[in-house]
């Protein structure tokens, strides 16, 4: 490793870089977009949401329960029904998102310790379900079934006293993991791309002939290309950070310096994976289908979109292999539940190993050879 | 033919290759090539677009793995000894391999930390090319918005940015007007004269003229290896020329005479290549007389042309019975 032949590569590739607007653009417009879009999802979500309701028990514990809904500001009383099935039509239809059922024997139900009100969610719109069961965490004298650690509910009696259904779609997930989430999937997705097409560029233009023709090696090579792309990351990580507390209050409960490793052993984990890629693929369009073969997987398996637990055991290991399913989890325990990264240290290892594996394998495959 | 090759002692050979072939699949792009290249001359290589000529070099300098023979460079076992090879050599690839998106100064810095040129030597050295290389307006210039002919001086100063022994150009010219491949010449014996070996391929002739050998290859196979003026004496009274007062049906007629391997028209005259069996001259004149044709025969000096039709065309004949019409 001659440090001077590795500096050239870097400052080559800063150079390139800078005169490439398209790439320039993507680097801070990637996090900025899909920050934004995810972010006002999260928001929305809270507000507003068209309910119709039947009560067909109509006592004043049953209108005071529909009060208190309404008092949430999630729910808006668009609709008022006379049957359940009245509901459900109108979720078919779209007219509302949100159904509230309270039986004509509500009243007992909840002195039995029933459940004594359903929510009728639309299912296919996962925002939606989120805030539906936010309802059911309402303290009406019971405690949700699906959400027992609740805090606020402790203590109150009777376990499942409101039932939430979900129509069409039985997932549920939590929109407070989207954030730090986010700073994986963003990672996940330009880091990949970026160093795949960096070094494919490089052979279709057929500068590749040229510097194989020279004294350079494969690692200075390799790891030159990767460094400024590292750089580049970690200004994305920051984006993405800064834009999430500043818009949505995002809290950074563990310490930053701990995020930043997490993002650091994330970004050389895809930088490597890139790497592999490109030794592989034979023309920039090849690297990205390359890279969306990994990045949708990363998107579905690694817990980003559905919770991990849920998975069959099979689709679990798979989903061991992929750098965000450990990433994510590192990520929300320091920033959310206020974790030090070395307390998840099967993740640190799970992500290096991936590192040194990664580069072991692209180091070897790439040839200073044309055959 | 490849038979007038200096004994074995090597020392002063650049380049000794024997039984140098590669498949590629099916395909043999180099059949059985030897090769031997002596030091400080400019050694073409030509041949047509598909003849191996690109293939052979890449081989030679160790970007490709030959599938048989043996090859020697600068004294160096190719491909094993390829990463020391790296540092003699220079390498120019047929498409320009600089970086577009760089300045010209910016590529050459780059290309002198590559090649390891100690800091302190390699400013005065890209001061020295761009001098040479006539940049000295243009160092903060993007090498993409460069012309063919700059392109291609930018990438030779890139190419001898580390003084090599040994320097392989493939179709250096092949993008540019003539007046910038003269002066691209120049500069090759400029770098000959002071010492440095050149392997340069080409399909022109005029260039190939210059060389002081070549080697012709056609379809992976060399066909004819010497200087210039041994390849072109060996055809002496093998080329006629022939005057008639209608070329275009004298030359059909000539291209069913035994013998006759080409007929190409220059002007109102047309040139005959024929092969080496007897008097050629009187079969052409009395070809000519029985179709009625009036026409002046004369014997002419062949050239390298010549030269390249007859090796390559001699193996047409051989394999598939006669398709007609001229040389590349």
């Amino acid at each position: 490793m001659n440090l001077r032949r590795l500096f050239a590569i870097v400052m080559k590739e800063l150079r390139q870089m800078r005169r490439d607007r398209i790439t320039l653009a993507m680097i801070v417009g990637i996090p900025v977009m899909q920050l934004v879009l995810f972010g006002y999802a999260i928001n929305l979500n809270l507000r507003g949401l068209d309910t119709g309701i039947a009560d067909l028990s109509n006592t004043a514990a049953s209108r005071a329960l529909v009060m208190d809904m309404v008092a949430t500001g999630v729910i808006d009383p668009a609709v008022s029904a006379t049957s359940p099935q009245q509901l459900m039509e109108g979720l078919r239809r779209g007219e509302i998102s949100i159904g509230v059922v309270i039986p004509p024997d509500f009243e007992r139900r909840r002195f039995e310790g029933r459940e004594a009100v359903q929510v009728l969610v639309d299912g296919s719109d996962t925002v939606v379900q989120s805030a539906a069961v936010q309802l059911a965490q309402l303290p009406l004298n019971t405690q949700p079934r699906t959400n027992a650690s609740t805090a606020g509910a402790v203590g109150q009696t009777g376990p499942g006293q409101v039932s939430v259904v979900s129509f069409y779609n039985p997932q549920r997930r939590s929109a407070i993991n989207i954030v730090p989430g986010l700073i994986g999937v963003i990672l996940t997705m330009t880091m990949v791309l970026f160093t795949g097409v960096a070094i494919v560029r490089e052979r279709e233009r057929g500068n590749m002939e040229l510097l194989i023709a020279t004294p350079l090696s494969s690692s200075e090579l390799m790891i030159g290309k990767v460094l400024p792309y590292a750089a580049i990351g970690l200004i994305q990580t920051t984006v993405i950070l800064v834009l999430g507390v500043w818009l949505f209050d995002v809290p950074i409960r563990g310490s930053l310096l701990d995020v930043y490793l997490a993002a650091v052993l994330l970004i050389l984990a895809n930088l490597t994976l890139g790497l592999l890629i490109s030794t592989k693929a034979q023309s920039q369009f090849q690297a990205m289908q390359m890279t969306f073969f990994v990045f949708l997987p990363s998107i579905l398996l690694s817990g980003f979109m559905f919770p991990f637990a849920g998975m069959p055991k099979v689709v679990q290991w798979l989903a061991e292999i992929l750098p965000l399913t450990h990433f994510l989890r590192l990520i929300r325990g320091i920033m959310l539940r206020g974790a030090g990264l070395f307390e998840l240290w099967p993740d640190v290892l799970a992500l290096l190993a991936f590192i040194m594996v990664m580069m072991a394998l692209a180091i070897s495959r790439f040839r200073k050879r044309l055959d | 033919m490849n038979a007038q090759v200096a004994p074995d002692t090597a020392g002063d050979l650049a380049i000794r290759a024997r039984g140098l072939t590669k498949r590629f699949g099916q395909l043999v792009a180099v059949n059985h090539v030897n090769l031997s290249v002596p030091r400080a001359n400019v050694y073409g290589f030509l041949g047509p677009n598909g003849s191996g000529k690109t293939t052979t070099i890449r081989m030679l300098c160790g970007l490709l793995t030959p599938t048989e023979g043996d090859v020697e460079v600068l004294g160096l076992r190719i491909p094993e000894q390829a990463e020391e090879l790296r540092r003699r050599i220079g390498y120019m690839t047929q498409k320009f391999s600089l970086f577009e998106d760089l300045t010209v100064r910016e590529n050459l810095e780059f290309l002198a930390a590559v090649q390891d040129i100690p800091r302190a030597q390699a400013a005065k050295r890209i001061d020295e090319l761009v001098e040479q290389y006539h940049f000295a307006d243009r160092q903060k210039q993007l090498a993409g918005t460069m012309s063919g002919g700059q392109k291609q001086r930018l990438a030779l100063a890139g190419a001898v940015i580390q003084k090599p022994e040994l320097l392989f150009l493939d179709e250096p010219t092949s993008a540019v007007d003539p007046e910038s491949r003269r002066d691209f010449w120049e500069k090759l014996f400029d770098l000959a004269d002071a010492g440095t070996t050149i392997l340069v391929s080409t399909h022109y002739m005029d260039e190939a003229e210059r060389c002081h050998r070549i080697a012709i290859l056609d379809r992976g196979v060399l066909v004819a290896d010497g200087t210039p003026d041994e390849l072109t004496h060996a055809l002496a009274g093998r080329t006629l020329e022939v005057m008639a007062d209608q070329p275009r049906r004298a030359q059909k007629v000539l291209l069913d005479v035994p013998g006759v391997l080409s007929v190409a028209q220059i002007g109102n005259a047309l040139r005959v290549l024929n092969d080496a069996n007897g008097d050629a001259a009187a079969r052409v004149k009395k070809a000519l007389d029985d179709a009625g044709l009036e026409a002046d025969v004369s014997a002419s000096t062949p050239n390298l042309e010549d030269v390249f039709v007859s090796s390559t065309r001699g193996r047409d004949h051989a394999q598939d019975a006669g398709t007609p019409e001229k040389a590349a």
